[in-house]
């Protein structure tokens, strides 16, 4: 197992050629070999009947905590609704210069907001909020360059509007800190 | 900016303290924390913060008190109120008292977003002076907006000129001179740069849907629909709003921009409240649209309403001294992508592209350069991976798999990675189409 690379780990139904997919990218983005995982702990602990919602918090803890690992970087991928109890819902979250991060793509999906169904969107947009929550745990912070993948995001369309890649200042500045490593 | 910008978070939950602290730390503000109004005004009586975001039940002094006791040490502070529905009168009274806003628990990302990112706005317009408005700007952001030549220098002038006020803007030129980046090159350098900048492609979508995309709908405005969705002119609130192609909307739709471009405001599909925006339009098109109002097929006075300035970019045939530094650039990026170092351009490859026309502009050269770094031999640019058609006629020693790892590329690029696009104009499924891109090790590198 490679001591410098990043995790995904899968909880739910991802298709393996899904996960291959995205971990393709991601690999390319941060040049860092990347791994997936399949977990099978069970979220009903994770889940609150109040907000009938699943706890970021929580499960980014869990990531956090998972048994201990060789891998620089984990991050949980999950199908089901996250929140954190100031906020309605998030995409993702992740510890800034730490070593893990949440994502979802429950409200990624177009038939969440009446539109068609759109496979290869969804993949694009799952991908974004990932490498935006792995760039965290890398130490960057929002960018204002409307195309990069660092720009925030609070709903899925302002997801459309940047890629998945990081502008070149935000590229310098994820080697710097890499080196840092 | 928002890096100069200080919010002190003021809330006796931890995890309310944290998540806001996480949130805001992420997007560049400088951020502290109290559990309590008390450490709040001890804080505070040493340290200026420009935000305060505060809840208004708290053990010993609550959020109103506190506010009170804050415009005594700094009447200028901006204090947002963090409530409970329960607790929406106590909200309002603290408005009356002067709180900027408040906001009620828990909160859409977005509304929070907005919200501090107005605050923001406000202090930045308190700071600035006449001088500093006066004072030559600095484009950032155009990473992009590659070369040297006088006609790109002229546009990138016009580009520091437009973006200090909000004038509806024409951008003209050439498909693939990159309409689209002087756009972004505006906003970014923009006061509306921490607000979206929100691109529509007007010629890809049908009347029906481009109503739908731009003013939104509402829960239940049909099948499907289960929940509101903004409108694209909603989402540019604060920000600009860039419509591409917008040669090609129809009659009916020119009459609803130019309602929504004179007042402002506009009504979701199966609403009936009135929507306001504050957005900047910047249009682009390859057409000429002074003929079309003359021909009939546009709206004169909507014509004039987005001709505010005009900003025309020149074809790439025009400006062959840009070629170089652009030639420069697509293989850093091309090569950098692909984790790869960075390789020259024989100077014959070169020469043959500054003699070559364009039709296709920056977007081909670029095209152009991708392909010749994924089919070349990783060391260098040579003439015969650039696809001009005499070279492709007298490539006979390339083999097989090489001229087909081409065409597929050449589809690719073609469908912008479309897969089912793709697939279906080699005449192959689409699973065949996935084992050729992993034969060749085939990537896009654009999202």
């Amino acid at each position: 197992m490679d001591t410098q690379g990043i995790l995904l780990i899968s909880h739910g139904q991802f298709e393996k050629e899904f996960l291959e997919n995205i971990a393709n990218d991601v690999a390319r983005e941060f040049l860092l070999p990347v791994s997936i995982e399949n977990s099978n702990i069970n979220l009903d602990a994770f889940y609150d009947s109040a907000r009938r919602q699943y706890d970021g918090n929580r499960l980014l803890k869990h990531t956090e905590l998972a048994s201990p690992s060789p891998f620089l970087i984990k991050i949980g991928l999950f199908r089901v609704d996250l929140f954190i109890p100031i906020l309605t819902y998030i995409f993702g979250q992740a510890t800034l210069n730490g070593n893990a991060g949440i994502a979802s793509l429950y409200r990624l999906k177009n038939e969440l907001y009446g539109m068609e169904k759109d496979n290869e969107l969804l993949v694009g947009r799952f991908k974004k909020v990932i490498i935006h929550e792995l760039g965290h745990t890398f130490g960057l912070l929002h960018c204002h360059t409307p195309t990069c993948v660092m720009r925030s995001s609070t709903y899925v369309e302002d997801l459309d509007q940047k890629s998945s890649h990081f502008c070149t200042k935000c590229r310098d500045e994820i080697e710097r800190l890499k080196s840092g490593f | 900016m928002a890096n100069k910008i200080s919010i002190l978070i003021v809330d006796d939950e931890e995890s309310v303290r944290d998540s806001l602290y996480n949130w805001f730390i992420e997007d560049g503000y400088n951020v502290d924390c109290a559990e309590n109004a008390q450490k709040a005004l001890s804080i505070l009586e040493n340290k200026n913060f420009d935000i305060i975001l505060a809840d208004i039940r708290m053990p010993g002094m609550d959020g109103l008190e506190m506010q009170r006791r804050i415009k005594l040490l700094n009447k200028d502070s901006i204090i947002i109120i963090m409530t409970a529905f329960s607790s929406v009168d106590s909200a309002v009274r603290a408005l009356k008292d002067g709180a900027y806003d408040y906001i009620t628990k828990p909160f859409d990302p977005d509304d929070l977003s907005h919200l501090i990112r107005n605050a923001t706005k406000q202090i930045t317009l308190k700071a600035e002076n006449e001088a500093l408005r006066e004072k030559v700007v600095s484009l950032e952001n155009i990473d992009d907006v590659i070369g040297n030549s006088e006609a790109i220098i002229k546009v990138l002038k016009q580009v520091e000129t437009v973006a200090q006020s909000s004038s509806s803007v024409i951008i003209t030129g050439e498909s693939g001179t990159g309409k689209e980046l002087i756009a972004r090159a505006i906003h970014s350098n923009s006061k509306r740069k921490y607000f979206p900048l929100v691109s529509v492609h007007c010629g890809a979508l049908t009347e029906s849907l481009l109503e739908s995309e731009l003013f939104g709908h509402e829960k239940g405005a049909f099948t499907g629909a289960m929940y509101n969705r903004k409108g694209r002119f909603e989402m540019a609130d604060g920000g600009t709003i860039f419509l591409d192609e917008i040669s090609t909307i129809s009659t009916k739709m020119q009459v609803e921009l130019l309602r929504v471009l004179e007042t402002k405001t506009f009504v979701r599909v199966g609403g009936n409240k009135e929507v306001a925006s504050d957005f900047r339009i910047i249009c682009a098109t390859n057409k000429d649209l002074m003929k079309m109002v003359k021909e009939g097929t546009f709206r004169e006075d909507l014509y004039y309403r987005l001709n505010v300035v005009n900003i025309t970019i020149p074809p790439l045939r025009d400006r062959i001294e840009d070629i170089p530094p652009l030639v420069d650039y697509f293989i850093r990026k091309y090569c950098t992508s692909m984790s790869r170092s960075i390789i020259p351009i024989e100077p014959a490859a070169l020469k043959r592209l500054e003699q070559y026309d364009f039709p296709g502009n920056v977007r081909e050269l670029e095209n152009m350069i991708e392909r010749a770094i994924v089919v070349g031999n990783q060391k260098e640019i040579r003439l015969k991976d650039l696809p001009f058609e005499k070279q492709v006629m007298t490539n006979t020693s390339e083999s097989l798999d090489d001229l087909e790892k081409a065409h597929i590329l050449q589809i690719l690029g073609k469908y912008d990675w479309n897969i089912s696009r793709s697939a279906k104009a080699l005449n192959v499924d689409r699973l065949t189409l996935y084992n050729k891109i992993k034969k060749y090790d085939l990537k896009s590198l654009k999202s």
